[in-house]
This record gives C-alpha cells, structure tokens and sequence, in this order.
C-alpha cells in the first residue's frame, strides 16, 4: 500500500440520502403520513385478489426484535413482510435479558452481522431503536419503545379513522384512560393533531400527564367529555399499574365505575375504537366492545396493510446509502 | 483535612497576567512569585532569579477553584476514577483542592475505610483531596457512623450523598451528634417516594416523551425539611446540587430568617435544561435531574445574588458499557471537572448572566467557606493555589482529551470559550496547557 488514493470531486457519487427510520410520528410530517396511507390503501385493494403475495421486497431481510411480548404487533409486521416476499426473522428476547442493556446492544451487533434491511424492535425503553440504529446499518422500525411511541399502531389507526369517516381533519378524538403510561396514546396524539384532529384526554388525574396539553390536546377528568366526540378511543388499564402503593387509582372496580366505557355514556352511532389487547368488563364494557360500532377488529385488518406500506416506503423511497466507493488511484 | 501527594513545592514566576482575587480585592497587572510553593511577591517585572517562568500576558491568574463535591469511585469502582486520574482531571480544569464523597464500596463509614483513602491521597493527589464520611453506617439510614472517630481521622464533613436521609429523627439526630465535630452536615435533598420511578424532571417534556417523571418537589419538600430540622437545632447545613426553583425559594426565606444553610448548584443545572433530555443521550441523565427553564434562571439568579454560594461539579464518573444503554437504564450522573469553569464562562460569563469576578468567587471562596476551609488567595505569605485562565481561547470537548478515566461528558462535541492554562496547587505545578 502507501499509494496515494484521493478522489476528484466530480467523480465522487452524489451523498446518499440519510438512512430512514421510523421511531417517532414526531419524525414524520403531514405529507409523509398521507403518502403512507395512500400506499396502504393500494396494498388494501392487493389484498382483495386471491394471490395475496407481491414480489415487491423480494431478497430482503426484516428482522423482527421483541424483548416485550406481543401478538397483533409483531404478527402483523411478519406477515406484512411476508406479503411482500422479503425474507423474516423473529427474535424473542427473554424476560431476563430486557433490562440489561449491554445485551440490546450486543443483540444488535450480531443481528446486525446478517444484514438486514429492516430490523422491527420492540422494546421496554425510550431510546433502545436509536441506540439499535447506531450500532447496525438497518432501518429501524420502532414497534413500541417503553411508554414513548408506538408508531405504527398510530398510522393504523388513522387509516381505520379515514377509512370510516372519509377524512381526519376536523374531527373529535377523545382518547379515554391511562395515558401516563400509553405509548399509544402518545404516537395517536401526534398524528391526530398533526392530521387535524382535535384531541381530548380523559381518565383519572394520576394518569394524564402534568404537562400534557403542551403536546395540543385537551385534559379533562371527566368522563361525560366522550359523548361530544366523534371518536372514543379506549385505551388499556394495564393490571401491572395496579401493584400496591403506586396508587393511581384506589382500585379496578373504582376506575371502571368512573371511567369504563359503557353504552350508557356512548351516544348512538359513536365509534369505539381500542388498540387490544382489551380487558372487558374493566376499561370497556363487552356490549362496547362487541358492537357494530366498534372498529377493533378493522384496525386489527388497517395493521397489516398499514404495515406493508411502512416497510415498502422505507425501503424503496430511501435508498440504502452507497458505502463502495471505488476511490481513484493518482500515480 | 485536605491530603496531597508528597513532594517537592514549585518556582515559578507568573509574568503579565491580569490578577483576579475577588476575595482580596485585587484586579491589576502584575507579576506573581512563588518561593518553594508560597507567594512571595507581588509587583512590577520581578527577576526570574531562576525559578521557571509563566508566561500570563493576555491571561488571567485567579485563585484556583475548590470543588465541593466529587465522585473519586475509589474504593470500589477504580474502572471509573481513581484518586490519581481523579485529581488529574481536577488539576485540568483548574481546581487546587476537590472534596470526595462516601459513597463507594465499601462506603466511607468508618475511620479504617477513611485512613486507606487518605494514605492513598498522600501518595496519588495531584490536587489537594478532602474526604467526606458517611453520615449513616452504610449508608442504610439506620444507625448514625461514628463521627467524632471520623472527624479525628480527618472527614471534612458528614453526608449520605447519592441517596437522602429519609428518616426524619436520624436526619435529626444527625444534626445534633454532628454538632461535637465541628464539621458540617451536607444533604443531598430528594424524597423517595416522590422520585421514585423518575428519570427525568416531571414536566412537558417528560409528558411528550412517556419517561417516568421526577417532580421538583420530590428535592423541594426534603429542603424544607432539613432546613426546618437545622432551624430548630439551630445548626448550619449545606445542601447539595440544588435543582429545583422551589428549593431555592424555601432557602432564600430560610437564610433571610438567620438559618445558617449554603448550598451547591452544578454546571449542567445552570446551563441545560429538560429538553436536553429529547436527545435520549444518557450523558444528560443525572440525579437531581434537569430542571425547566424557570429552575434553570431561578439557579443561576440565585448564583449571582449569593444565595447559592458554590459552584460543585458532581463529577459522576460511569464506565462507557454502563450509560452505552437506553436512558431509562443507564445510571445517574456525569463528568465534570475538566469543563466546568468553559461550561459556565461559555454560558454565563459571556451572554452577561454573571460576571467573571462573581464565577470565580464561587467555584472557590464560596465553597471553601461552606466547609470552613482557608480559600485559595492571591496575598503574600499564602499558599500558591492558582488557576492561569484564558478567555479569548475556544475549544472543541473531546473524549480523547479527558484525564479522568471516565468519559460520560454531557459536552462531548461542544465548542466553548474560556480555557484553563494552568494549575498550581498546593504549591505545585499540576497542569499546563
């Protein structure tokens, strides 16, 4: 070696595009969340014919990373990958692994060591998709970071509202429950408002947030607020809040007396929507749950092709950036 | 009470530089020198006379900064910090004297723990260390430590930092048993039971971001408390690295009221704030956590007016595996002694928040005085303790250039103003640059 290697400016390729993720709907703008839903909306029409398999992500590889558990999510991101031909891998990360952070990354690193054009991570904390994509040369797709973001389930659950209403902007959302704790309510309240949506949260003190309204929704205790709206969105009371002394809430039963979401606190034809998995008969009453106007299971359908199109935008829209760069060589 | 290496004391003739002492009073052009580690002299072009020469035209020789609060890891976690690469650092950023705190493995609660720290001092401290003991055995909050034995030995004071006195009547009891010592009490402020879960300041920020959040009360009430405690037993307190606008309210009645409380406020608590949290880099995690804005302004308006008279970095040395994780995983605590004094030049000194003079009255009168220590001064006959300061140069933090052996800066990759030329501490010279 020791030869002299430079590169003339007007041979050098064009710098590639900034590797894409999506972690954040905070990291989207307007047109980017309608450019996915318009995209779902053709893999929705796909999905009519009776081939269901499009050729489109052949020869690429989507690595599937929960370290928490999951059904819908991570079974609708493989089967969205699968599709759309790529290759999938599904890692499950036991219980015992997840807090130790020297394991994510060194998790990381050796799934990084195969490639993959798309690594799906779920993960118990903030931050853990960006530290994945500092360490791999994957995009990342974040499904679900602790009480952060959930963004995916946000797109889906636009595309269920659009759907079904033929539009978001100027509609009412109020989002009922423990939103402390919610990841989905955070990701749903960045991209109804960013859509136009006006948004209302509604549950116990404890569980909203000090701070909040900074994010441009509405807070209010009051669990009368939800009739006004156009669409109630329950969210989970998670058992585990419940332990003994964190106090939240006095107790299950007194939570779904004030804050259930029953027929009688919903007017006729309001939609009800849920992220699963429910608890019936805590924070949603099953003649809610089961009736015609519930859109859970449609969001469940919204998931799959709503994830295709996440998984084709970021990997055809944004190139992988070009690393070989064949220097030239000046005697 | 303060222990340093052994060793021969220095020479030096300082020549041009505009000496700052606040505390005498002087601000003038003048030449400095030292005989065998003791101002000597002070005036107009003094004769070398062989004793090496400094060159301080267009700089500033000031008396050099005591920090009042450190993390040597030592014993325990020398992966992180030892008392040499500890002092090290100190003497790169300017300080002649640093005090310790206990909370190592084992922790400093008994005065055969304490004499090893002070032996080891005497043979590694570039700069002059001080060591804090254990106001609890273990630190557990149960049992008070034997401080009369403790103080004997050499402890500069008394504190469970890194974790509050949780019980009111040991906190108490503390208070009173302290009193045969003679050395001040130090509480680091927080309640348990409000923090818990809390990885960042309780506010909009941590709202949007879905991290546990961390009420400013949760320091505020347990200030109030101790200094309740401190009133009744009309005892002198210092508290530590205050975070909190409430908190600096309820010390600023307290101190118009005759208690006796000082208190300490850090860098990163007088320049960054809770957004700094939505970068997720686990360098801006540290206990108390970042505050809003108005704690922020509240901090350094309390600086400035004297109510919080000491700048303590909290230098929390963390080895790289140990913050390279999620934010919620990564510990409490970042570097600061090699940065400090750019930090708060870049930040207060140059927008016109503080004044030179009154930054560095408190990175070293000011904490020298809350533990009953001589302050470093510029005056014959006083030990040569001296920082040559220029504030034309700007610099790039990098992580290559620390000596401590951790590298959990919050200021990696930042541009500041204001550098440290050199240190003389203890009568010696500890760094050039």
């Amino acid at each position: 070696m020791g030869d002299l290697h430079v590169m003339r400016d007007d041979l050098r390729p064009p710098a590639p595009p900034p590797k894409r993720h999506l972690i954040s709907i905070a990291d989207l703008s307007r047109d980017d969340v309608e450019r996915l839903l318009g995209t779902a909306r053709t893999f929705e029409r796909s999905m009519e014919r009776e081939m269901k398999k499009l050729p489109t992500l052949r020869g690429r590889l989507v690595i599937n990373v929960f370290y928490e558990s999951s059904t819908r999510t991570s079974s609708s991101f493989e089967l969205a990958a699968k599709r759309l031909s790529a290759d999938t891998m599904s890692i499950k990360a036991s219980g015992s692994a997840v807090d130790k952070g020297e394991s994510l990354k060194d998790t990381a690193i050796t799934l990084g060591a195969y490639d993959p054009d798309v690594i799906v991570l779920r993960h118990p904390q903030i931050g853990a998709p960006q530290l994945v994509a500092r360490v791999t040369d994957a995009r990342i797709v974040n499904a679900g970071d602790g009480k952060h973001q959930h963004p995916t389930q946000a797109l889906l659950d636009l595309y269920t509202i659009q759907e079904q209403f033929g539009r978001i902007e100027g509609l009412h959302v109020a989002i009922v429950g423990d939103v402390l704790h919610s990841r989905v309510a955070r990701s749903n309240i960045q991209a109804l408002t960013l859509l136009g949506a006006r948004v209302t949260l509604v549950g116990p003190p404890p569980l909203l947030p000090r701070g909040i309204e900074a994010m441009g929704c509405e807070t209010t205790t009051d669990i009368g607020a939800i009739a006004a709206a156009d669409v109630v969105y329950v969210l989970r009371m998670q058992q585990e809040r419940m332990q003994e002394g964190a106090n939240y809430v006095p107790s299950l039963r007194e939570y779904t007396a004030r804050w259930g979401v029953t027929p009688e606190r919903l007017r006729p034809g309001q939609k009800v929507m849920h992220p699963g998995p429910m608890n019936r008969g805590v924070e949603i009453d099953p003649r809610v749950a089961d009736a015609a106007d519930a859109l859970i299971e449609t969001q469940v359908r919204a998931g799959l092709v709503v994830r295709m199109a996440v998984l084709y935008d970021l990997l055809t829209t944004g190139p992988k950036p070009v690393v070989a760069q064949v220097p030239m060589e000046v005697a | 009470m303060l222990f340093v290496k052994n060793g021969p004391k220095d020479n030096l003739v300082v020549r041009g530089a505009r000496v700052l002492d606040p505390l005498e009073g002087v601000d003038v052009q003048i030449d400095v020198r030292i005989d065998q580690g003791v101002i000597a002299e002070l005036g107009s072009s003094l004769p070398v006379n062989g004793h090496r020469a400094l060159d301080g035209s267009g700089l500033v020789l000031a008396p050099a900064f005591v920090d009042p609060h450190v993390h040597l890891r030592t014993p325990g976690r020398e992966d992180e910090e030892t008392i040499a690469s500890g002092t090290q650092a100190a003497a790169a950023g300017g300080y002649c004297a640093i005090l310790a705190m206990p909370n190592t493995d084992p922790v400093v609660d008994s005065a055969a723990v304490l004499g090893a720290l002070i032996e080891q001092a005497h043979s590694q401290a570039e700069v002059a260390v001080g060591f804090l003991a254990a106001i609890s055995k273990g630190q557990h909050g149960a049992e008070l430590t034997e401080m009369g034995e403790l103080a004997e030995e050499g402890a500069v004071g008394f504190t469970d930092d890194g974790r509050p006195v949780v019980a009111p009547a040991l906190m108490w009891r503390a208070l009173q048993y302290a009193s045969v010592t003679d050395r001040p009490l130090a509480v680091h402020c927080e309640d348990p039971t409000l923090s818990r879960g809390g990885h960042m300041h309780e506010g909009q920020v941590s709202a949007e971001l879905g991290i546990g959040g961390w009420p400013s009360i949760a320091e505020s009430v347990m200030v109030e408390r101790d200094l309740a405690l401190a009133e009744y037993e009309n005892r002198s307190l210092h508290l530590m690295h205050l975070s909190a606008r409430e908190s600096v309210d309820a010390l600023r009645r307290a101190q118009a009221a005759g208690i006796r409380a000082t208190a300490e406020v850090t860098p990163h608590h007088l320049v960054l704030t809770d957004e700094a949290v939505r970068s997720l880099d686990p360098n801006v995690k540290m206990n108390p956590p970042l505050g809003a804005d108005d704690d922020r302004k509240a901090l350094v308006e309390a600086l400035r007016d004297g109510t919080i008279s000491s700048v303590a970095t909290d230098h929390a040395p963390h080895a790289r595996h140990e913050k390279e994780v999620p934010f919620e995983a990564a510990p409490f605590g970042v570097t600061g002694l090699e940065t400090a004094f750019s930090a708060l030049y870049t930040h207060l000194v140059e927008p016109a928040l503080i004044s030179l003079e009154t930054l560095l009255e408190r990175m070293s009168a000011g904490p020298s005085r809350a533990y009953g220590l001589e302050a470093p001064r510029i005056a014959v006959g006083a030990p040569a303790n001296l920082v040559l300061l220029d504030t034309q140069a700007s610099w790039q933090v990098a992580e290559d250039g620390f000596r401590s052996r951790s590298k959990n800066s919050w200021l990696i990759g930042e541009k500041l103003r204001g550098r440290v030329r050199a240190t003389v501490a203890a009568g010696r010279l500890v760094h050039e640059s």
